[in-house]
């Protein structure tokens, strides 16, 4: 499989003025997200855990142009999506689609579902015909699993999973290649985020889309994911294939995270024994020196506060596992 | 005796639509020191049937029924009863910290306030309890933020804040609506943890309304399942996750991916909740029921007790369910 997104070096930084400030006060750097790296492959599905807080979303979104992040992002090996004048990003929007958490808020109330779905076809494929584009709406409606006779209904008419069936339409109406899915079933019911996750795998599967899945529920995650990468204070601790990750964790922060996820069987979860973190997300204004993850970390040491660790391969894990930890 | 003992009860709203039932023909009792766990996705009327019982209800709706706690009925009754009750006897803990501790007050105010309305103690004996049970929550240095608003605070610690203040009064009940929802699954463990830990320690009794069935597995001993706003199942917590006996709740227990091993495709229930406007006439799970027959649209199937401690309510018997 060839890579379809080459992201090196990825730095988004926002500068902060607070309240209070005088004018010419120079504003604070706050890091959300810092030097990060990864390869997406064609149809592969990549997820994003961490905490509320640790990037995940800015970094999608830096991603799509949605917030300004510096480094490189190479489509196709080709050119950097970050560099891009906003005429030439034009083209690489359509292929790169986006999903959003709250299903009701991303989609405008005063437009019919028709409208909604055929806007990014309005923007993107101006030489198709109004009949035309109506029948590929239609045509994606049933795709998502929506009745093609609700066209002409409002968002306020659906429930929660059916607005997210309309989301994934909008999304894939213009054939991307790849679908940044930010949250896509943390707002839904356990029954109906089954049926959303069955469908954004199958649709995946037919049209060969690459997915960047980002989501807290690391159930979801293991079960969508190809591989995955743990982000915490906007920096990748761990990165590894699915099977690796879950299967034997390497960071501490990794496994703190994966001991704290309850697991619906009284017998295991009685049993089991978390990982207790000590204390909060330190603030990204002022993050620990060495490695961020250390003010809470059970193995930390004088080493970690002096030195970053390298996201690096370990002996002990698997190939395509990286680890960033002096001790892992 | 129970502690609680909530005998059919009914909760229904009027709106400018129609009257929405919210809740129906629900009974349940919670024994002091127990657990019991309300399990059920948004609309099943989980947390009306809490509301309803502590007068919290939106001023259009009603509750009939009855509610007895530690012999004496509450539902409808009076302010100056609740208000006897409520903090002092039965306290509750909210989903959203944030929205649910008042942004202006001072958290020794707000948490003091509970001590002198209800204990009668002097503002000073009760900043000082307030400290005190901030330890017990184990937020750090408590003394000195015991001054701060809840703005000040994060996520977890505002949610420690509000448990520490429902706990001031040493209540025998305590309700914790989706208390970990709002929160990261590390805050959530430590948030559990303490939960189990405060409950040994003050033997108090809870009743845990949720959506999580993790989180039900590791702290409940007992679990009652609700679907549009009536009880489908109830069990103690070992057998229900066994050997689930409902159809709504074997689909949800199948319909969750799992940390711990790999799940290979998830089974979903299809179709969504009913619109409690105009809930089906049998049983309310029927239009999404895989056994559903015409039998289950005659009547709302009845809870009935089928094994020590289990009841469901479902006309088909459960080995028929395969």
């Amino acid at each position: 499989m060839t890579d379809l997104l080459k992201v090196e070096d990825l730095r988004v930084n926002f500068d902060i003025h607070r309240d209070g400030d005088m004018p010419w006060t120079p504003p604070r750097r706050l890091q959300a997200v810092s030097g990060v790296d990864f390869t997406l492959k064609q149809g592969e599905t990549l997820g994003i855990v961490g905490e509320s807080g640790c990037g995940k979303s800015t970094l999608a979104r830096a991603l799509i142009r949605l917030v300004p992040g510096e480094g490189r992002a190479l489509w196709l090996g080709s050119e950097n999506l970050l560099g891009l004048s906003r005429s030439r990003m034009m083209k690489y929007r359509s292929q790169i689609q986006m999903v959003f958490q709250d299903p009701l808020a991303s989609l405008d109330p005063r437009m019919t579902v028709g409208q909604i779905i055929a806007e990014p076809l309005r923007t993107h494929r101006r030489d198709l015909s109004a009949p035309r584009v109506k029948a590929r709406v239609k045509e994606m409606m049933e795709r998502v699993g929506l009745l093609p006779n609700q066209i002409n209904r409002y968002p306020h008419e659906f429930s929660g999973g059916q607005c997210q069936r309309i989301g994934i339409a909008r999304a894939l109406i213009v054939e991307p290649k790849l679908v940044i899915c930010d949250e896509p079933v943390s707002a839904l019911d356990v029954s109906i985020q089954a049926q959303v996750i069955n469908l954004l795998m199958r649709l995946q599967q037919e049209m060969g889309l690459s997915l960047i899945f980002i989501a807290h529920d690391l159930s979801v995650v293991r079960h969508i994911s190809n591989r995955v990468m743990v982000l915490y204070l906007g920096k990748v601790m761990e990165i590894a294939t699915r099977d690796a990750l879950f299967g034997k964790p390497l960071h501490p922060y990794t496994q703190a995270l994966m001991s704290a996820v309850p697991i619906p069987d009284p017998k295991i979860e009685r049993n089991k024994t978390t990982i207790q973190l000590e204390g909060d997300l330190p603030s990204p204004m002022a993050p620990p020196s060495g490695c961020v993850f250390r003010t809470r970390c059970p193995k930390a040491q004088a080493l970690c506060a002096d030195n970053p660790p390298v996201l690096e391969r370990k002996a002990d894990g698997e190939e395509d596992q990286k680890v960033a930890c002096h001790f892992a | 005796m129970a502690l609680l003992d909530i005998r059919n009860l009914s909760v229904d709203f009027d709106t400018n639509d129609g009257t929405v039932s919210a809740v129906s023909d629900v009974s349940l009792s919670v024994a002091p020191g127990a657990t019991l766990a309300i399990v059920g996705e948004s609309g099943s009327g989980k947390s009306q049937t809490a509301f309803a019982a502590l007068g919290l209800l939106a001023r259009n709706g009603r509750a009939t029924g009855s509610v007895m706690f530690d012999g004496q009925e509450i539902l409808n009754a009076p302010l100056s009863v609740l208000n006897r009750i409520r903090a002092a006897e039965i306290a509750m803990v909210f989903q959203d910290p944030m929205t649910s501790l008042n942004p202006y007050m001072r958290v020794s105010d707000q948490m003091a306030e509970v001590l002198t309305q209800h204990k009668g103690m002097s503002k000073r004996d009760a900043v000082a309890a307030s400290v005190r049970m901030l330890d017990a929550v184990k937020i750090p240095d408590a003394k000195a933020r015991v001054r701060l608003y809840p703005h000040e605070f994060s996520g977890g610690m505002r949610q420690r804040v509000m448990i520490a203040m429902s706990l001031l009064a040493r209540p025998q009940l305590l309700i914790a609506d989706e208390p970990t929802t709002a929160l990261d699954v590390t805050v959530q463990a430590q948030i559990m943890h303490l939960f189990a830990e405060l409950q040994q320690e003050f033997g108090m009794a809870v009743l845990l309304i949720t959506h999580d069935l993790g989180v039900v597995a590791g702290f409940c001993e007992e679990v009652l399942v609700m679907y549009g706003g009536r009880i489908m199942e109830q069990a103690p917590t070992d057998p229900l996750f066994e050997t689930p006996s409902h159809p709504y709740t074997r689909g949800l227990l199948k319909a969750i991916p799992r940390v711990d091993v790999a799940t290979h495709a998830l089974d979903t229930i299809p179709g969504s909740p009913p619109n409690m406007l105009h809930p089906p006439a049998g049983c309310p799970f029927e239009p999404r029921c895989r056994w559903a027959g015409e039998d289950c649209r005659a009547a709302v199937p009845p809870l009935d007790r089928f094994a020590p401690g289990r009841s469901r309510a479902c006309i088909r018997k459960p080995e028929e369910l395969t």
